[in-house]
């Protein structure tokens, strides 16, 4: 099987719809198959990997620290659209510390998100063999 | 919905013989399950055990087995984290029966 170079998408707030929840599933679902794969958080897709989630009040499951594991399931390319943040008022440190292990440099723990603008979103999206959209 | 029998208390269990509630886990609940697939756990079961649920209450998700095993080589030493080593502890799978017993739901990225 040859590798393709897969891209989730992720446009909206973590909770109100299903769609946050699927994405990461399906994303460390796929991460069995060994395909080169990409997360984007663009608009309000940025809210998923914001810091101190409490989902208390809404009787539902925060999964917010699910992405700590994407690391572990070699899922270590996040990009994060600079122009959503700022749209919002969010800066990175709002955001959550992901980072994964290379195990090629001795576990070296490296930053898994890449602070990217639009224009360079749209060329990394013009690389993917596959984009999926949630 | 099925019910376990944990010394006299009537625990909810799904079709898959998973913990309904997450919260109802105890050890003893582990020692019923395994009884009842004629496995005997050993101290080696427990630190798979309570390692998944550790790993669960950082993560909120039950590792895919190539995680686990990645993961308890890392923790528990080189020689454990082969899936050797864990299938001979875990016959029916390390993900799914070692997840059962540790009151988890089946693992994300079980396929």
């Amino acid at each position: 099987m040859s590798v393709k170079k897969f891209m989730y998408v992720n446009r909206k707030a973590p909770y109100g719809t299903i769609y946050a929840l699927e994405s990461l599933e399906v994303v460390l679902i796929g991460a069995a198959f060994d395909q080169d794969v990409s997360l984007a958080f663009i608009g309000d897709g940025v809210y998923q990997l914001t810091k101190g989630q409490n989902t208390e009040a809404i009787g539902q499951k925060n999964f917010s620290p699910t992405y700590s594991a994407l690391g572990d399931y070699d899922v270590n390319k996040i990009y994060v659209e600079k122009e959503s943040l700022e749209e919002r008022g969010l800066t990175l440190d709002d955001l959550q510390h992901l980072v994964w292990e290379d195990e090629d440099d001795d576990w070296a723990e490296k930053d898994s998100i890449r602070l990217v603008s639009r224009a360079e979103l749209a060329d990394v999206l013009d690389e993917q063999d596959i984009i999926l959209s949630f | 919905m099925s019910t376990i029998d944990v010394n006299g208390k009537q625990i909810e269990v799904d079709e898959e013989g998973y913990l309904a509630n997450l919260n109802d886990w105890e050890p003893a609940v582990a020692e019923v399950m395994a009884a009842a697939e004629d496995q005997e756990l050993t101290d080696e079961h427990w630190d798979i055990i309570n390692f998944l649920r550790e790993y669960y209450e950082e993560y909120q998700i039950a590792p895919a087995v190539r995680v686990l095993t990645k993961a308890v080589g890392k923790k528990l030493g080189k020689e454990k984290g082969n899936s050797k080593y864990l299938y001979e502890l875990f016959p029916y799978g390390p993900g799914k029966q070692a997840c059962k017993y540790a009151g988890l739901p089946k693992p994300t990225g079980c396929v």
